[in-house]
């Protein structure tokens, strides 16, 4: 079991799922309660890191950020950040991809909030703001822990990326699922099977854990 | 109000975990860092831990397809010696400007036909056996010539001896020599080319058997290492330890061979 891999794995994880949370709780509200025409191409947007390979991503990434670009030449000699191969640039990738898996569930959740709701709460005097912390967001709540279930998931399991971008460093880049990829490349397949189950088993509990969330939907009658 | 705890104490717990995840990673010193193809796998692991033995800085390996590793370095991959199974791909990063020099060369390679312990087939360096086999050979690994040195001579080794046609419907690719190795130990390939020093590590010596391929069969397996522009002191010590008798007696053991 590679623990160091298995801290990297669980740190991109966390702060992916951390830092996407804010802005996919705007954008899922936002595509949950706007009535603007172009919505369905903004949602289409959103849908492409699910469509495109990983690896296209990875590709591309690569060549906007990396050391031979431009603006990878200019992000590394002004503000000495490093995009390719290194932890950082693994998280902004990851947070690039898992943008549907946030948005999606939060959106639906919030799609779910019957207008009439919101419409006593401000007839009741209470602010849009004091609306979205009182009201809305406790009846989304299902859709907020699916949403960081999910990425946190996904990103566990995120291989296409991490191999374009990543560069396999040991303790910053080495995620698990190169780790396992390693592993059966230098012939220890004992290893590759405890970190394989180890992803399998997280993978059970966090879709688990979106399932009985929804059993709870706020909204329905007891 | 029950709802509303539990919501701030999970968000709470979120705030915490990566401050707690990150205090839990160790502060070490600078290790040198090598990206070497993949054929050095057990090889390069034993040298390191007789240099870490013996120097006290400790060595981290990246093994990979040599050709990979070209592009990641000119991309800005972070490593101090860059350990090639082909040395043309070192003077590409020598002529970039990505070098100290051009480096030197470290040990000569040779391929080795394999199959799995236990397969029943025939092998020779001339691959009679196999080819006698027919259909009984559904595919047969090798890494993939574009960017893996053990690759292109594989398919040399292939050509010189008039069966590249024969094998070529049946070829799977491996995107590095470990890879295609790994194909035949597992036995989803019943045969394949990889190289010696994989074939004669006791990892890969118990799952498969081999038979060294003559090197006049492909152009000469010319392993270049050299030093990247960024390279610690320690990393110089390490390319110096690699050109001692002590680390050519290892990598004699693993049937690389000098010039």
């Amino acid at each position: 079991m590679d623990w160091q891999a298995t801290r990297v794995s669980l740190l991109l994880a966390v702060l992916t799922a951390v830092l996407l949370l804010p802005p996919g709780i705007a954008l899922a509200r936002w595509l949950a309660f706007s009535s603007w025409r172009g919505k369905p191409l903004a949602e289409a947007c959103l849908m492409l890191p699910l469509l495109l390979p990983p690896t296209v991503i990875g590709f591309y990434l690569l060549l906007a950020l990396g050391q031979g670009s431009p603006l990878g030449a200019w992000l590394a000699r002004q503000l000495d950040l490093r995009l390719v191969f290194s932890f950082e640039g693994l998280l902004l990738a990851s947070v690039l991809i898992n943008l549907p898996f946030m948005v999606q569930p939060i959106q639906r959740a919030f799609a779910a909030i019957p207008n009439s709701l919101r419409e006593a709460a401000w007839v009741s005097g209470l602010s849009n703001w004091r609306t979205f912390v009182r009201i809305e967001l406790p009846l989304a709540w299902p859709g907020l822990l699916a949403g960081v279930a999910l990425t946190a998931a996904h990103t566990l399991g995120e291989f296409g990326v991490v191999l374009m971008v990543g560069g396999s460093i040991p303790g910053q880049t080495r995620t698990l699922s190169i780790a396992i990829y390693d592993r059966v490349q230098a012939f220890d397949t004992a290893a590759a099977h405890v970190m394989a189950l180890a992803l399998v088993a997280s993978s059970v509990v966090a879709v688990a854990l979106v399932f009985a969330a929804d059993r709870r939907r706020p909204l329905q009658e007891r | 109000m029950g709802i509303c705890v539990r919501k701030r104490c999970f968000l709470g717990a979120l705030a915490l975990g990566p401050a707690a995840l990150a205090a839990l990673g160790t502060r070490a010193l600078a290790p040198v860092r090598v990206a070497a193809a993949s054929d050095l796998k057990f090889a390069l692991a034993e040298l390191a831990r007789q240099y870490q033995s013996q120097a006290g800085s400790s060595v981290q390996l990246s093994l990979g397809s040599s050709g990979q590793f070209v592009q990641q370095i000119r991309q800005g991959l972070p490593v101090d010696l860059y350990m090639s199974a082909d040395e043309d791909f070192v003077f590409q990063l020598a002529d970039a400007g990505l070098t100290r020099d051009r480096g030197a060369l470290y040990a000569l390679g040779r391929i080795a036909a394999v199959v799995a312990a236990a397969s029943p087939l025939v092998l020779d360096p001339a691959l009679e056996g196999l080819r006698a086999a027919g259909a009984g050979i559904r595919h047969f690994a090798i890494a993939n010539p574009e960017h893996a040195p053990y690759g292109r001579a594989a398919r040399e080794a292939l050509e010189r001896l008039g069966l590249w046609q024969w094998f070529r419907p049946k070829l799977v690719l491996g995107e590095n020599i470990a890879q295609a190795t790994q194909f035949v130990t597992s036995g989803a390939a019943q045969a394949g080319i990889s190289a010696l020093s994989l074939a004669l590590a006791p990892e890969v010596a118990r799952l498969a058997r081999h038979v060294v391929l003559p090197d006049r069969l492909h152009a000469p397996l010319r392993q270049r290492m050299v030093l990247l522009k960024s390279a610690s002191a320690q990393a110089s010590e390490f390319y110096a330890f690699l050109q001692t008798q002590a680390a050519r007696a290892i990598l004699r053991r693993y049937g690389f061979a000098f010039d």
